[in-house]
């Protein structure tokens, strides 16, 4: 009875407060937005103002301002363009070789450290001595050294010394290495060499087509397929067939030294190789670290299941720990990826040209549009990042673990 | 709320306009010192030596608008700048005056919101090769690879000279002069290239100063002065008239060591421009005596000259150019009157 009259009591009270909260600003949905539009006209005029301020001072301290320079002709040269350029193109163009330029040295950077930085982490679980002792010796030396440090070593201790064009080191005289760079012969390819392309891109896609039979065909009856080897005789095979049918259409364009240095052949300045290997290296020290905490996360019992069931220990590492190791490794190589494209910017302290150096350098200061080309470049750096964490993330949730 | 906020904005905005327009004068004054752009290193020029202590060509300028402003020549604060960021540390306001070889353009004098206060060095782009090249013109370098300092005038010199010539490079661009040399030196680049001036300092830093070689062509024009921020007309005048007691003081005959006996005895030009008579001092919002300090504590442009770059420093530079008017140079200081 008392209970009853409790919960009338109650009820009446709440009938009370909701006919007190009628006006629409009690109404917490409404009151979200209320809060939500100010915040947004807040910030709003917060840049407005900030943009139109900055823009009057500039102005009246005399400072040029818009993006109309990039239509203009830069006047100077860059060292290394993956398309086309000389003095006489534009801004836009000197940003968008420098561009080129910085995913160019990011690619490869990325490409080796993984290399690098997958076998330095497996060799950490080796049970020679030895082997463990290099793994650990080669994470510790080199994530410990600034990068800036290592990128002067390669370039001013080590390329740096090497001899001139004319006494340089070569390999059968068709490979040079001298202190203007790496000079390695070209494939160029004539008339009918589009079929030997074509046979390259085939063997891909059967690779793919393969894998994929191979594997159904080893859930289906249980028998295993030579996949790996089948897939190099591909590449290597298809190719070869399709260069011996068309009677090897290419010629080999071989450096060769004229004039001040070589000429022919493809150059590769010791600039992006000192920045190649010390991005590689350095990154590949933190990606090792993160192979190894990713193979440790997996337990114990899963080798030891694995053992029980007599699969062999190299099958071991590939098919039951690296794969469940990559939930914990995939994250962390989404952001060594990034960091080192943002430590790609360590170009300009020895002469590489990158987006860095050559816009936010040197095109700034030709133009003196600093707040233009910075602002150019930050969104360039966040648009690449975004677009390898949006790659990665892709990749994260294939080897996530699959919720039944 | 609303007000609280526009009072954030507002505050936060007030805070991010650029370096104050006027007042420079005031600003050094209540500092006490002089804050200077030079180099990061360049012999003759702009030089700190092991003690410290700066000295060249440049510096001079500094330490002159520091003996008229504050009386002291050794009032300067030195801010070693490379080719890339002195025109942002100018216009942020993080130094007074840039006194750093750069070379007066339209360019620059137009859109970067700056003044060329004059002409301490007439220059030119040239070339410095390795003898061993056996290099005699410019004209022989086709295909040759070329060390250059980021963001510079030189860049472009060179560039319109090799399209002039139907010619190709390789620009190998360094961020300081030390990486350019270094680059030249362990043969990345078959020639350096710079202001001519610069070319012999550098070379004088080589491991082998006799191995090199700086070729006859000079391919433009590069008027090297000290800069300020556009807008501060008064601070302008200071920096202009600073430089041009120097050269009118050679022009007359007024030397460091002579300095007060021209005061006391000298000509009416000598005595106007040492502050014994006129308003020339005052005019400029300094004290009447701002020139005699100037040439009491730094000397004449000739004593510069020959101190930093010329007979009595390692460079050996011979005036040329830089003589003055009187004597087949092209140096000439306005009316001191
Ligand atoms: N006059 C040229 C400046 C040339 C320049 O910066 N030259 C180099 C010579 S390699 C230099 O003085 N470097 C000294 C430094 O970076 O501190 C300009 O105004 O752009």
């Amino acid at each position: 009875m008392l209970k009853q009259k409790t919960t009338e009591q109650i009820k009446a009270a709440t009938r009370k407060t909701e006919s007190g909260s009628h006006a629409f600003y009690n109404n917490p949905k409404y009151r979200a937005a209320i809060y939500q539009a100010l915040l947004i006209f807040g910030l709003a005029y917060f840049f407005f103002t900030i943009i139109s301020n900055t823009f009057d001072n500039l102005e009246a301290a005399g400072i040029k301002s818009g993006f109309g320079f990039l239509s203009n002709a830069a006047g100077y040269d860059v060292l290394m363009s993956l398309i086309d350029f000389s003095s006489t193109d534009t801004y836009l163009r000197v940003f968008i070789v420098g561009f080129l330029n910085t995913i160019l040295v990011s690619i490869l950077g990325i490409f080796f450290a993984t290399v690098l930085g997958f076998i330095f982490g497996v060799m950490y679980f080796s049970t020679n001595w030895i082997v463990k002792k290099i793994s650990v010796i080669y994470v510790e030396t080199f994530r410990n050294i600034p990068l800036l440090l290592q990128i002067l070593f390669w370039y001013s201790a080590v390329l740096a010394t090497l001899p001139g064009p004319r006494d340089s080191l070569s390999l059968g005289e068709a490979v040079f290495l001298n202190v203007r760079g790496l000079f390695i012969p070209k494939l160029v390819g004539e008339g009918g060499s589009i079929l030997v392309y074509l046979a390259l891109a085939a063997a891909i896609v059967g690779i793919f087509v393969l894998r994929s039979w191979a594997k159904k065909r080893q859930d289906a009856t249980g028998q295993q397929f030579p996949v790996f080897n089948t897939s190099v005789a591909m590449v290597i095979g298809l190719p070869f067939l399709a260069a011996l049918v068309t009677g090897f259409p290419f010629v080999i364009d071989y450096p060769a030294l004229q004039g001040f240095g070589f000429r022919g052949g493809i150059t590769v300045i010791p600039e992006l190789m000192a920045l190649t290997i010390a991005l590689s290296v350095y990154t590949g020290a933190f990606i090792a670290e993160a192979v190894r905490a990713g193979i440790q996360a997996v337990p114990h019992g899963q080798t030891e299941a694995a053992r029980s069931i007599g699969l062999r220990e190299g099958k071991i590492m590939s098919l039951i720990i690296v794969p469940q190791a990559m939930r914990v490794i995939v994250p962390l190589l989404n952001s060594e990826y990034q960091s080192l494209v943002k430590n790609s910017t360590l170009a300009a302290a020895i002469a590489y040209p990158d987006l860095f150096n050559v816009f936010v350098g040197t095109a700034l200061n030709q133009t003196g549009q600093a707040i233009e080309t910075i602002f150019m470049a930050i969104v360039v750096y966040f648009a690449v990042n975004m677009f390898i964490s949006f790659i990665m993330n892709r990749f994260n949730s294939n080897v996530e673990l699959v919720g039944r | 709320m609303i007000k609280l906020s526009s009072l954030i904005v507002g505050g936060l905005a007030a805070g991010l306009t650029l370096g104050a327009q006027a007042g420079t004068l005031d600003d050094v004054k209540k500092r006490g010192t002089l804050s200077c752009g030079v180099s990061t290193g360049l012999a003759g020029f702009s030089q700190k030596d092991e003690k410290g202590k700066w000295s060249g060509l440049d510096v001079d300028v500094c330490r002159a608008v520091a003996a008229a402003v504050l009386g002291d020549a050794n009032k300067v604060q030195y801010k070693p700048l490379t080719a890339k960021e002195r025109f942002t540390a100018l216009q942020s306001g993080e130094i007074d005056v840039l006194s750093r070889n750069t070379t007066w353009t339209h360019t620059r004098d137009t859109s970067l919101g700056l003044n060329f206060a004059g002409v301490v060095y007439y220059d030119g782009t040239g070339f410095m090769v390795s003898k061993k090249l056996g290099v005699k013109s410019a004209k022989e370098l086709d295909g040759a690879n070329a060390c250059i300092q980021a963001g510079t005038s030189t860049e472009l010199a060179i560039s319109d000279y090799f399209r002039e010539n139907k010619i190709k490079y390789k620009p190998v661009t360094f961020d300081t002069s030390d990486q350019t040399r270094a680059g030249f030196e362990s043969g990345r680049c078959d020639f350096l290239t710079s202001d001519q001036s610069q070319l012999y300092a550098l070379r004088i830093g080589l491991k082998d100063p006799k191995g090199a070689i700086v070729l006859p062509e000079v391919i433009s024009k590069e008027p090297l002065g000290p800069v300020v921020r556009q807008g501060d007309d008064q601070w302008f005048n200071i920096v202009k008239w600073s430089l041009s007691a120097m050269i009118e003081g050679e022009e007359q005959g007024v030397t460091s060591s002579n300095v007060a006996d021209k005061l006391a005895n000298g000509k009416p030009g000598n005595k106007r421009l040492l502050g014994g008579e006129g308003e020339l001092g005052k005019n400029l919002g300094l004290n009447p005596d701002w020139a005699y300090q100037v040439i009491k504590q730094v000397g004449n442009y000739s004593e510069s000259f020959e101190r930093n770059v010329g007979s009595g420093s390692p460079l050996k530079i011979s005036r040329g150019l830089n003589a003055l008017w009187k004597d087949g140079g092209i140096l000439y200081s306005p009316a001191m009157r």
